[in-house]
């Protein structure tokens, strides 16, 4: 089912992470302006409070006014009694993207598309197209990851949970990342070669301001198209390492004009400053000046 | 009767109070007046000591009666403990009928609510009156109308002898046996005694209170002992813990971050920042945070501060030291870099008095030099008014201090509030209460966008091209009622327990006794 | 519907209402408690009845205590407090529709 939302490759550079059940939180978090927030019915929320996160995330869809920032909603893991009811206030509500916890097979994936869909039938939203997105928590989940994503065509991208991940691990969290090195490229050559996105884990020391720009330049350097946020002061610095520089949109223009200059002369070489060019260049400087559109720093229209 | 802010002052209150109501800030510019007189007395003979055993002692000493108006500073904060000695002493004594003028009351004498109540004080005339002293008002629990000034209007008040005071009592970190008194030195250091420098010129009977007696002579003294008439050492003045605080750590908080950036931003877009401005700011976190990103500004542009004013922190004294300010000239010192700065640099940091500062009767103060002052308000309203002191349940909780004063001074009146507390909008169609007029403020700065005051063309002629979020004030406000709701008046009772005092003396508003809501159907 | 028992919803905590229901025989019986009493308090008043409308409540017994609750967590909680109420199951289907 091939999916038509045209929200499936949006501008994804942070993910905020925001407990559906305080009042407080929810209320304007747009304003730091991330570009997704993920709303919690999972682990922010006790196990006595599910049914009230539930009202509480229904309401907040249907009224508060997000700024065109995404709102994705993570469900409680499919080994639960709470994950379809869930389901059916993300759909009910408009939710834009459902985040499943823990996923470890393509199946899990299908088992929420299919209850997606039925939801959507039931509150007549067939239009919705609400995407997906799998939260990768364990060694087997890293293990298939390929299946996952490619088990449906609403499923944007795969995030990697490290926490719970390097615990699976039996190893312990560490500033080099190293525990994390063989997770972050099985899910970033995964994703580039299903086409999906990826996004890196949370950065758990706020205090460390310099050790998160480090690892965001890290995971940027990798192939990540965002990272996982856990607090406002994240936003800026995670959007400054993202965003395509001056010079680099420069530069991607300059590949753009002379290749599509080139093409439409009929010539098949291509030169910048005297240097030749491969064409195979061309995706990634148009990929560029995409994200630089989205991310609001280019207006020009190539 | 309206006033010329809108707010209807009853004919009751300007007959009780012999005022007129408000009419514009500048209203008295080259107003001829004569200023008030006082007693003194003779100490001739060099054998008088003055100084004396208890606060009970000095009391009788004095003359204390019923009816009389005491005088006292605020210079140690929540830390001070003078005004309740002298009003525990004077209760003690079965003295009655005491008017407190004090430069502001705090939290740290809601011990003093006992006697509002039983009639040892039936008049409050202070800048602000936070704590239990503000709920006893608002309830109605004091028998004369509570005045609330701003601290220019204190000193104006006492020069042209509207407020007569009958004894002062200024609590000095030291002092001599003949009554030199200095803000540094002792166990509770305050760094200057600017607010208490009026009441040794213009009170009958002025009494020092110390807990750290020095040799003779205690100079430079910030006030004289040739206006000391008794001297008198207790076990302590002040709690140093709450009188001066460590400097406050930087905010995080990314909404006073986002505001202070767009403060900033704008400030050094005007045309009054050049080499050798002037400049104030609060102590808030969005205030210290827009000194600092400044600083960086200052440092890239080689701009210089010529003159810090304040309400003066260790922020201030750091950039003096790194040779970004010139001259500080101080009328209060929030915390110990603050006092330590007036320490160590008596030639650039130097103590002012009350007058100086933010006089709107003597012949100029300070803060008509000011080029750009950083504000904080409980509300702000579509006409650009500041309400200070009366919170979102109608009591009285805030204080004037120092807003309308530089406010009415400076070139550039900036205001930093968040668009909300909690469900209140900081930005709404009419204050509570009016405190600051709006013709003196010129830029809102809230996290969801800046408003410029219409009367200042010039200012929003300067901003063009500048890539920040302008929105009208009513935008703003709009933008605030859309996320909570509109909200409806704070319900008050009738009578009027505290009137707004205007910085010439005049009515700006009145505050009702406060009342409890009721569902109207 | 009928209130089955008494249930709670929400916090204390800024921002929040802690809403309490239980089944009553006359009519709604609603008491408001709010820290933005007098802004809000004729508004807080009105949404709760609304959402006891729209849930089909028509008795119950209804405490407010709220901290400055925007509209949509007045709404949150009092369909959290009845359906705590009526359901025994947290996970069961709830008519979103008609919220």
């Amino acid at each position: 089912m091939v999916c038509t939302n045209p929200n499936l490759h949006r501008l994804r550079r942070s993910m905020m992470f925001l407990n559906a059940q305080k009042p407080s939180l929810i209320k304007d978090p747009y304003i730091y302006k991330p570009d997704s927030i993920m709303l919690d019915l999972e682990d922010a929320v006790a196990e006595n409070q599910k049914d009230a996160a539930r009202y509480s995330l229904y309401q907040a869809l249907k009224t508060v006014d997000y700024h065109g920032c995404e709102r994705v909603v993570r469900i409680n893991g499919l080994e639960t009694t709470h994950w379809q009811e869930d389901i059916r206030v993300c759909v009910a509500g408009g939710a834009d993207s459902i985040r499943i916890s823990k996923t470890e097979s393509a199946e899990d994936v299908k088992r929420v598309e299919a209850a997606i869909i039925a939801a959507e039938k039931e509150f007549h939203k067939e239009n919705a197209q609400t995407l997906i997105m799998a939260a990768i928590e364990s060694t087997k989940g890293i293990m298939h990851v390929y299946d996952i994503c490619n088990a449906s065509d609403r499923l944007f991208g795969v995030a990697l949970s490290g926490g719970d991940y390097t615990k699976d691990l039996q190893t312990v969290i560490s500033k080099s990342g190293v525990e994390l090195m063989g997770a972050r490229q099985q899910m970033v050559i995964a994703a580039r070669a299903t086409g999906k996105m990826c996004f890196d884990t949370v950065y758990t020391d706020l205090d460390d301001m310099e050790g998160f720009v480090e690892s965001v330049k890290m995971i940027k350097a990798m192939g990540f198209d965002g990272k996982s946020i856990i607090n406002p002061r994240q936003i800026l610095p995670t959007h400054q390492v993202f965003t395509p520089t001056e010079k680099e949109i420069r530069y991607a223009e300059q590949v753009v004009t002379e290749i599509d200059t080139k093409k439409a002369q009929g010539i098949g070489v291509f030169t910048i400053n005297g240097k030749m060019l491969d064409i195979a260049f061309y995706d990634g400087a148009k990929r560029t000046l995409a994200l630089a559109k989205a991310a609001g720093v280019y207006k020009g229209d190539l | 009767m309206i006033n010329k802010v809108g707010r209807d002052i009853p004919e009751e209150v300007l007959k009780a109070t012999h005022k007129e109501v408000f009419q514009g800030t500048f209203a008295k510019q080259g107003t001829e007046y004569k200023t008030a007189s006082h007693k003194s007395t003779v100490v001739v003979d060099p054998k008088h000591s003055k100084v004396v055993a208890s606060i009970e002692e000095v009391l009788k000493k004095c003359g204390i009666k019923n009816g009389m108006t005491l005088g006292f500073h605020h210079h140690f904060r929540e830390g001070d403990f003078v005004v309740n000695m002298v009003m525990k002493a004077v209760h003690d004594m079965g003295i009655r009928d005491i008017t407190i003028c004090a430069s502001s009351l705090g939290k740290a004498h809601d011990p003093i609510v006992p006697y509002i109540e039983d009639g040892t004080i039936t008049g409050i005339e202070s800048s602000g009156v936070r704590g239990k002293i503000g709920e006893a008002i608002s309830a109605g629990k004091l028998k004369k109308l509570a005045i609330m000034r701003s601290h220019g209007g204190r000193v104006r008040a006492i020069e042209s002898g509207e407020t007569h005071i009958d004894i002062s009592f200024i609590g000095a970190p030291t002092c001599d046996d003949y009554g030199n008194c200095r803000a540094v030195g002792g166990k509770s250091d305050c760094g200057v005694l600017s607010y208490a420098m009026v009441d040794a010129q213009y009170a009958d009977k002025v009494v020092a209170v110390t807990d750290t007696l020095v040799p003779f002579p205690n100079i430079p003294a910030s006030i004289s002992m040739v206006n000391v008439d008794y001297v008198v050492v207790v076990d302590a003045i002040g709690d140093p813990n709450k009188i001066a605080t460590g400097a406050a750590k930087p905010t995080t908080d990314m909404r006073k971050l986002l505001m202070a950036k767009y403060t900033t931003e704008f400030l050094v877009h005007t045309p009054y920042y050049k080499d050798g401005f002037s400049y104030q700011t609060g102590a808030g976190g969005a205030s210290l945070a827009s000194t600092a990103i400044l600083a960086d500004y200052l440092r890239k542009d080689n701009i210089h501060i010529g003159l810090g004013l304040g309400g003066v922190t260790k922020a201030m004294c750091d950039l003096q030291d790194e040779g970004l300010v010139e001259k500080i000239v101080d009328c209060q010192d929030f915390d110990l870099g603050g006092i330590e700065g007036i320490k160590n640099h008596p030639d650039k940091h130097i103590e002012i008095s009350t007058s100086e500062y933010a006089d709107p009767f003597n012949k100029g103060s300070y803060v008509n030099k000011l080029d750009f002052v950083i504000l904080a308000s409980l509300e702000i309203d579509t006409h650009f008014n500041c309400n200070v002191v009366t919170g979102s349940d109608g009591v009285i909780t805030g204080a004037q201090g120092g807003h309308p004063d530089t406010a009415a001074g400076a070139k550039c009146a900036i205001v930093i509030a968040p668009l909300l507390q909690g469900r209140i909008p900081a930005i709404c169609t009419d204050v509570t209460t009016v405190t600051t007029p709006g013709e003196t403020v010129d830029v809102v700065v809230t996290d969801y966008g800046i408003a410029i005051n219409p009367k200042r063309q010039d200012l929003i002629e300067a901003m063009k091209g500048v890539d920040l979020p302008f929105y009208t004030i009513e935008e703003l406000r709009d933008k605030a009622y859309a996320m909570v709701g509109k909200p409806d008046p704070v319900q008050f009772g009738d009578r009027v327990v505290g009137i707004i005092e205007s910085r010439d003396g005049t009515v700006m508003d009145v505050v009702r006794q406060v009342k409890k809501y009721e569902f109207k159907d | 519907m009928e209130l089955k028992k008494a249930a709670m919803a929400g916090t204390v905590e800024s921002s929040d209402a802690q809403i309490t229901v239980e089944p009553g025989t006359k009519g709604i019986e609603l008491v408001i408690e709010s820290s933005v009493i007098h802004q809000y308090g004729r508004q807080i008043k009105a949404v709760v009845l609304d959402t006891l409308k729209k849930l089909q409540v028509a008795n119950a017994k209804v405490t407010v205590v709220d901290k400055g609750a925007l509209d949509c967590t007045l709404k949150a909680r009092v369909e959290g407090a009845v359906f705590r109420s009526i359901n025994n199951d947290p996970d069961t289907p709830n008519p979103w529709e008609v919220l």
